[in-house]
């Protein structure tokens, strides 16, 4: 009952991204140019770039996965198929949580990817691009799934876009401080694991707990 | 059902709860007025100087009780919150509504305060590395967020139940702020007061403080029930 959920929930949201491709992209593409506006503002100084480049790369993949969660339910809320899912057989818990890892597969998953890249921009040390990418695979998913529950409560509202940030961007602060500071930790000669460990912590707390309020807030928002 | 079921029940309807919410609101403004004088004389008259910190200690006794209040108002409201959505009574979500702004208002007090005192003892008004600092400023935001939340939706029903959504969802923070100058030891001392042992200051410096936290915590209620009244009226 549930496994074929979620695999038709994922399926279907990441045909549906595929064929917009151009949303997927257009976060993506904010991402690289907000980590590459840094630069920019602040100088060229190599060791300063070399400093902030871990902090520079999460506070982008924040803000570029928190622009794109008004995709999550925002399509389905406007053509309907969202009140069928909340009718449905399946556990919305359950349907939260698939499209919630559909959205984190199509928004979270290649700034993963792409973050050694800017890495690369930012002359960080070769040995700290496995310990980035890592906090940014454990982090980028917590980021979606607490992101799900201030979606869901802006739902259709006007100007939600700017509530979202107000809502979404204070929880998100925890990760922030242990995804950068575990790139700061390595970069500093010691283990990052305590923060990596947290991290993991986090998104499994999350992935438990925040599917509920989601949940709870789709049913207030859609009554 | 015993009768004092059937009385918290009675009041739970706006109507019958708005006189005693103006009785309550009444008798908290004066208790409030009157432990805030005495606790500012004995903050500031009686309490003897701090030995390392001189007089800018006694900014605590404002710092402390905000940060208490702050705190407590956010539990106070998360509970009124669950209370609202699990038994659907509109009074709940009214409380949530009442108490946001005054949560808010402890909260920028405990963090404006805390500046000041950090000036002098710190050498400097605000740490970016500190836990207990940054817990405290999310707190703020998440005041924020609830309040925003529920302004933005025209919608009364939904507007009560996201924010009080919202507000248990913010509820993970307190516990962080609580424990922050435990589990991480940064800047931020510990806790001067606590449940279980002896208080580590000076009898009257305690007695100020307790005051103080007395006068914010009538404070809180009369403004509360004052606003619940607003509320009372501005939707039946």
């Amino acid at each position: 009952m549930i496994f074929p959920a979620v695999k038709t929930i994922v399926r279907r949201d990441l045909l549906l991204a595929l064929r917009r491709r151009s949303d997927v992209a257009t976060a993506l593409l904010f991402f690289v140019i907000v980590a590459s506006l840094f630069p920019l503002g602040v100088g060229a100084e190599p060791n300063l770039l070399r400093a902030i480049a871990p902090g520079v790369i999460w506070v982008a993949a924040l803000l570029s996965s928190m622009l794109s969660l008004g995709r999550l339910f925002a399509a389905d809320h406007a053509d309907g198929t969202l009140e069928q899912m909340l009718l449905g057989a399946a556990p919305l818990g359950v349907v939260v949580s698939a499209k919630t890892l559909a959205h984190w597969l199509v928004s979270g998953l290649p700034l993963v990817l792409i973050a050694p890249l800017i890495a690369l921009q930012y002359d960080v040390e070769a040995g700290l691009y496995g310990v980035l990418a890592l906090s940014l695979l454990l982090g980028t998913p917590v980021l979606s799934i607490i992101g799900a529950i201030g979606a869901a409560l802006t739902l259709g509202l006007r100007g939600g876009g700017v509530l979202l940030s107000l809502l979404v961007l204070p929880l998100y602060v925890p990760v922030l401080i242990l995804g950068a500071g575990s790139v700061e930790m390595a970069a500093a000669g010691l283990s990052p694991e305590g923060q990596l460990l947290l991290l993991g912590a986090m998104l499994i707390v999350a992935a438990v707990f925040a599917p509920w309020a989601t949940a709870a807030a789709l049913r207030i928002s859609s009554e | 059902m015993t009768t004092q079921g059937i009385r918290w029940f009675w009041y739970a309807s706006p109507q019958t709860f708005f006189p005693l919410a103006g009785k309550i609101a009444r008798v908290c403004a004066v208790l409030a007025v009157i432990f805030a004088l005495a606790g500012l004389y004995v903050g500031f008259l009686v309490a003897p100087t701090d030995a390392q910190q001189g007089e800018a200690y006694r900014i605590i006794y404002i710092h402390v009780p905000a940060a208490w209040m702050s705190m407590f108002i956010y539990v106070v409201m998360a509970v009124w919150a669950a209370a609202g959505l699990a038994l659907n009574t509109r009074l709940s979500f009214m409380m949530v509504r009442a108490l946001a702004p005054t949560g808010a208002l402890f909260t920028f007090i405990a963090l404006w305060t805390g500046a000041f005192w950090g000036r002098p003892t710190w050498g400097t008004y605000w740490v970016w590395g500190d836990t207990r600092l940054m817990t405290e400023l999310i707190l703020l935001f998440l005041y924020f967020g609830v309040m925003a939340l529920q302004a933005a939706i025209d919608e009364r029903r939904r507007a009560d139940r996201a924010g009080a959504l919202l507000a248990i969802v913010g509820v993970v923070n307190i516990p962080l702020i609580y424990y922050s100058v435990k589990w991480w030891n940064t800047l931020h001392q510990g806790a001067s007061v606590s449940f279980t042992k002896a208080p580590s200051m000076a009898a009257t410096m305690f007695t100020g403080m307790i005051l103080m936290a007395l006068a914010f915590w009538t404070y809180s209620i009369a403004v509360a029930m004052v606003r619940l009244r607003c509320e009372i009226v501005e939707t039946q």
